[in-house]
């Protein structure tokens, strides 16, 4: 009989059972719930259900950071509406505007840890993966059942492993990885699945790096994905976190529905054309393309590291259209801040905005006009993704962000590093 | 039973962007506001030319991208109960569960039928009627069909929370 994948040790833990295979459908009881400013909209649709009060509130996360701070009337009366709710059920862990954007704040505060299970309204939930955590992403309904019960059923997905061999080449992230696998694998190519990384390109990978794969994975549909834990992880979780926890591991002789190696020496930075993720070319076929607008920031690439590549790229140098840094969270703003990359953006010609999701989705910051070309650190670029449907979006690294910047015009980022 | 429904027919890797917008998420609350943008950045000509009881038949994957469930409550009450897929994005699939919607999916439909053509639902034999053609309905699991019998999860929900309060 053949072993257990990442999926079905998470979720047979999860559900308090010995054991499950992919197609077992569970109740699972998840160890954190999360969701941000559709809290409000979660709420009354648990009011409608007749629950008489929040289960397990100390395992219930809230974030403000969709639309921070509040751009219109509406947005703020739906923060005020999320402050009343946090504070009449004692939710557990409340983060205000401008603490961060959730994925990247229930990280720093290691709210989940390896082997737990963690559930949010946000499809970008595969992204705690990259801790050895099964995220997975539901709708507002399945939220407010959550908040009511503190459980929901959910399906053991089948597995995808991708086997990373070799070390990226210098310009060349974890985001053109990213993008790399998306290209290949379609935007339903990991459609239910669990996509289970493993190889020794992993290691080498900082913990920032790391982040940016499994978020991306849900761009091919995936409901969740993984890569394995070490030191590195555990190391950056001990001094934060608040209870024990037991690693997972896929058995060697588990059951994957496929198998993908990659050796990612000879990659070369990547881009998505709009108006899709999984729409992937190398850069090099676009190199010229005028833009107008220059995104860093989001869940995807909005961390210390994105922001020191991109201030590796614009050091001495003036950006020629607008660039937009918005800091994933107040941790990364501070320490970019303490470490003098604010200064390097700012002097370059950057417009700074307070840690959350900014413009990925249209809601504010940064809306392009119509027939205006953005290129961005996002994981996302449908046609209207940033609030104008006419406004193509080109998605990669934040180094090809900054050096595009500084063109005004899709650039190659090798050129500025040295 | 059977019931005919008017189709709209769409492509592969339909997503929730362009099914409700997210500029709209935190500014539109009622169900009929919501509704009257649906699908506003893929066919402007749906919200408004859209009656009750109409099907979606659409590609592969459709719904993906964000998990906003107004994407889903969006064409429900623009009268959508059915939409028929090659496949679902996987909370797209979740979300018309918990609606009351139901998700079908069918791949082949999407090559048989145009916008405009009426296609029937034979609920009993458990399959639609297109062109001549029949093409199976395939059986949800049982606890996710209790989902769709209950009409949604919300009020699977009431009916415990009243039952509890009664016992």
């Amino acid at each position: 009989m053949s072993g257990r994948t990442f999926a079905e040790k998470a979720l047979a833990r999860a559900a308090g059972k010995p054991d499950a295979r992919a197609g077992d459908i569970l109740d699972v009881r998840p160890d954190l719930v999360f969701s941000h400013d559709n809290s409000a909209a979660i709420r009354r649709i648990f009011e409608q259900t007749g629950a008489p009060r929040v289960v397990r509130p100390e395992r219930v996360a809230i974030t403000l950071d969709h639309a921070v701070p509040a751009p219109t009337r509406q947005h703020a009366q739906n923060h005020a509406e999320i402050r009343e709710w946090v504070q009449a059920q004692q939710i557990g862990a409340f983060f205000e505007v401008g603490r961060g954007i959730c994925h990247q704040v229930i990280s720093e505060e290691a709210l989940v840890l390896p082997g737990e299970t963690i559930l949010g309204a946000d499809s970008h939930s595969t992204h705690f993966g990259w801790l050895g955590a099964f995220g997975a992403g539901i709708g507002r309904s399945e939220m407010a059942a959550l908040w009511a019960t503190g459980e929901l059923w959910l399906r053991v997905p089948e597995a995808i492993r991708i086997t990373l061999r070799g070390r990226l080449a210098p310009g060349v992230t974890s985001k053109d990885l990213s993008l790399c696998i998306l290209g290949r694998l379609g935007a339903d190519g990991g459609l239910y699945q669990s996509i289970e990384f493993a190889g020794e390109t992993l290691a080498a990978l900082s913990l920032d790096e790391r982040a940016v794969i499994p978020n991306m994975m849900a761009e091919a549909g995936a409901k969740n994905a993984y890569l394995p834990p070490d030191g590195a992880v555990f190391d950056y979780l001990e001094a934060r976190r608040t209870r024990d926890y037991t690693p997972l591991y896929p058995d060697p002789d588990a059951e994957y529905v496929a198998e993908h190696t990659l050796d990612v020496s000879a990659l070369e930075p990547q881009i998505a054309l709009p108006d899709r993720p999984d729409q992937v070319v190398p850069l090099s076929r676009v190199i010229g393309q005028p833009v107008q607008q220059a995104f860093l920031g989001t869940c995807t690439n909005g961390r210390l590291e994105d922001l020191q590549a991109a201030a590796e790229v614009l050091r001495g140098q003036r950006v020629r259209c607008r660039l937009i840094v918005i800091p994933a969270s107040a941790a990364v703003m501070l320490a970019a801040s303490r470490a003098g990359i604010i200064d390097v953006l700012l002097e370059a010609g950057a417009a700074i905005g307070t840690p959350g999701c900014g413009p990925c989705m249209g809601n504010h910051m940064g809306i392009p006009a119509p027939s205006e070309v953005t290129i961005s650190s996002a994981n996302r670029n449908y046609r209207g993704r940033m609030g104008t449907p006419d406004a193509p979006v080109y998605l990669a690294s934040p180094y090809v962000v900054a050096a595009s910047a500084v063109r005004g015009a899709i650039s190659d980022p090798r050129e500025f590093l040295t | 039973m059977s019931t005919q429904h008017r189709c709209w027919v769409y492509g592969d890797d339909v997503n929730t962007d362009v099914i409700f917008p997210g500029r709209h998420t935190y500014t539109l609350r009622t169900p009929e506001e919501i509704a009257a943008h649906a699908l506003e950045d893929l066919d402007p000509a749906f919200a408004a030319g859209v009656q009750p009881g109409d099907v979606i038949v659409a590609g592969r994957n459709w719904g993906c991208g964000s998990s906003r469930e107004q994407a889903v409550t969006a064409l429900k009450y623009a009268g959508v109960s059915v939409i028929v897929a090659g496949s679902f994005a996987r909370i797209y699939f979740r979300n018309c569960i918990n609606q009351g919607v139901l998700p079908v999916v069918c791949p082949p439909l999407h090559d048989a039928v145009r916008t405009g053509d009426v296609i029937t639902f034979d609920h009993a034999a458990g399959r639609i009627i297109a062109g001549g053609q029949a093409f199976p309905i395939p059986a949800l699991s049982p606890s996710v069909q209790a989902i769709l019998d209950a009409g949604g999860l919300i009020p699977m929900l009431q009916r415990r929370f009243k039952g509890e309060a009664a016992s």
